[in-house]
């Protein structure tokens, strides 16, 4: 048949996927390898592809010479799960609305809202640290949460809304007739016919959030006790020495949380984000 | 939905212990939006238009005060300026022809049909779903000359003499943080054009193939005209992403060595947050407002076009 390779093609392909897979992969494998390897070794001259006394000190020894590092990490996936959250509340209502209702100017305002994602937090800074400023928000969690939902609003919109389209109009119309309220019909009709959509953008607005927070981490708040691991991390860079092994350790560490979500849900995930890309 | 209410309806509605005063659907649909919308209102759009104002100021951690077109005739003069605006589209044009290219390369291998693709995909995901920040810590190393695999590699095979410290050097510097922006960008490309490769029809290609049409063909002739309106959307937010992409640049060089990889969003922070100068840096970001809107236009224009050669479905 056509999709049939030659042993030749089939090394061929193999070899092309290995050169593609080393340049995706050869930053964590080498995170991997510096993190095994004791201090002193990691600087050795000339370069050593290997070491003879591997070790995962490093694992352990980072928490004290960072003492903070597991409240970053804490921070990291509690202001995430707080964006997550207070993204969720507002997407669902507004995602009905462009799914389901005719309502004056709607492609303007979906527009308007997809619009907000061609500006990343960077334009916005200065007023934004302002406005921040004057409610008494900065170096606090909220100088993190709150800029995190406002960019990850028009992507949770654009995704919840074309799920929601797919569910069928005959339920919602039966409920009305039988004399439901459109609040009603929102909870009990709709919500649960679309949980699978809401795992999956409320999973995809996560991890939107738990990679966002290095600019307004380091931006909007001083406080060490409330950075996210992203900022935090840099700690190891210290005045006297950087502990580059325990860095890299703690890096690891730190992106467990989302590299454990994402494997579990990465097949709902993948076609979810790119139900778009087929569509057209 | 109110017309299906027939006669019977109607009366049941009447009885009904959910019924609630019936409002307008108009209104109950903004009363759904609203909340979002006043949420991007007051963290966007006014610092937005903030941003404008702020720009014909001289503002500083101080006060304020206006200074007309001074900000943007300062920016005009300035020989720096023109090189950072000239850096950030050359950056931006490597940056998402290699995502484009490799995207392109890494879709077609993964779409193969060969044992092992489904991990394979998976693979491929990481540098997508962990915090860019933290990925730039993998590369901060492999970039380092002492300890890095890379300047290691090159020694052993004698291509340098010494320890090559790839972020020490203007151009190297740049290259760099060209490579590292490719890895963060290139997974979600591909594995949108490989969902797209996914989704155009099998019929089309056996026709092809029973015409005797070789793989390169079908690629050249099928694949990539059904996945065009794919390939420009991507094009567009990938510039748009490279465009302001932030934190590779901060992390790895924080624009250096000597402003060799300085790019309009970096000159734009360093100006507003670095040194302080509120009204200088709202001008450079309005700037890139305008640049960003240029961009979604020529986007705009061209998926229309494109829509129209190649059809959407």
């Amino acid at each position: 048949m056509m999709d049939r390779y030659s042993p030749l093609q089939m090394v061929g392909i193999y070899l092309c996927l290995a050169v593609f897979l080393t340049f995706i992969l050869l930053p964590f494998v080498e995170m991997f390898m510096a993190s095994l390897r004791p201090l002193e070794h990691l600087f050795r001259s000339p370069y050593q592809f290997w070491s003879d006394d591997f070790s995962f000190e490093a694992y352990s020894k980072m928490w004290d010479t960072v003492p903070l590092l597991g409240r970053y990490i804490f921070n990291s996936v509690f202001i995430s799960t707080a964006v997550t959250l207070i993204t969720m509340i507002l997407v669902i209502p507004a995602a009905y609305a462009f799914a389901r209702l005719d309502f004056p100017y709607k492609n303007a305002t979906l527009g308007m809202f997809l619009g907000v994602n061609m500006f990343t937090g960077a334009v916005l800074l200065i007023p934004l640290y302002r406005v921040l400023q004057s409610l008494g928000l900065l170096n606090s969690y909220w100088a993190m949460i709150i800029p995190g939902v406002a960019f990850l609003i028009p992507t949770g919109i654009w995704l919840l809304r074309s799920y929601l389209e797919k569910i069928p109009r005959e339920l919602e119309e039966a409920a009305y007739v039988d004399g439901a309220s459109r609040i009603y019909i929102l909870r009990r009709v709709v919500l649960p016919l679309a949980i699978p959509g809401l795992i999956v953008v409320g999973v995809a607005v996560f991890i939107g959030a738990y990679a966002q927070q290095f600019l307004f981490a380091i931006t909007f708040n001083q406080t060490r006790e409330y950075q996210p691991l992203p900022a935090g991390i840099f700690e190891f860079i210290g005045y006297q020495s950087v502990t580059w092994n325990e860095m890299m350790a703690a890096a690891l560490v730190g992106v467990l949380p989302v590299m454990l979500i994402f494997l579990f849900l990465q097949k709902y995930l993948v076609a979810g984000l790119t139900a778009g890309a087929i569509k057209e | 939905m109110s017309q299906s209410t027939g006669q019977f309806g109607a009366t049941s509605l009447k009885s009904s212990p959910l019924k609630s005063p019936r409002i307008s659907p108009a209104f109950f649909a903004w009363l759904l939006v609203a909340p979002a919308l006043l949420f991007i209102l007051v963290i966007v759009a006014w610092p937005l238009l903030e941003t404008f104002r702020l720009s014909f100021t001289n503002a500083r951690l101080g006060g304020e005060s206006y200074v007309g077109l001074e900000n943007y005739e300062k920016l005009l003069e300035k020989r720096k300026f023109h090189q950072t605006i000239y850096r950030t589209f050359y950056w931006m044009f490597l940056s998402v022809s290699l995502k484009l290219i490799l995207g392109l390369i890494g879709a077609s291998l993964l779409n193969a049909a060969v044992p092992g693709k489904a991990l394979f995909r998976v693979l491929v995901m990481p540098p997508w779903v962990i915090p860019i920040a933290i990925g730039c810590i993998g590369w901060l190393w492999l970039y380092n000359g002492y300890f890095g695999i890379l300047s290691g590699t090159a020694q052993w095979l004698g291509l340098i003499d010494g320890p090559f410290e790839f972020l020490a050097h203007k151009k190297s510097a740049f290259y760099s943080a060209v490579v590292t922006d490719v890895w963060v960008g290139t997974p979600m490309v591909t594995l949108f054009f490989l969902a797209a490769m996914q989704g155009v029809s099998r019929d089309l290609y056996e026709a092809a193939w029973v015409d005797g049409a070789g793989r390169w063909y079908r690629f050249r002739r099928i694949t990539i005209p059904q996945i065009m309106p794919v390939i420009v959307s991507m094009m567009l937010l990938s510039a748009i992403w490279t465009f302001n992409s932030f934190e590779v640049i901060w992390i790895l060089t924080e624009g250096g060595p000597r402003s060799a990889s300085t790019t309009l969003i970096i000159d734009t922070y360093k100006t507003a947050i670095g040194n302080y100068k509120f009204g200088e840096g709202a001008a450079r970001a309005v700037i890139i407002v305008i640049l960003l809107s240029i961009f979604s236009l020529i986007y705009l224009f061209f998926l229309n076009k494109v829509n129209k050669i190649y059809g959407s479905k």
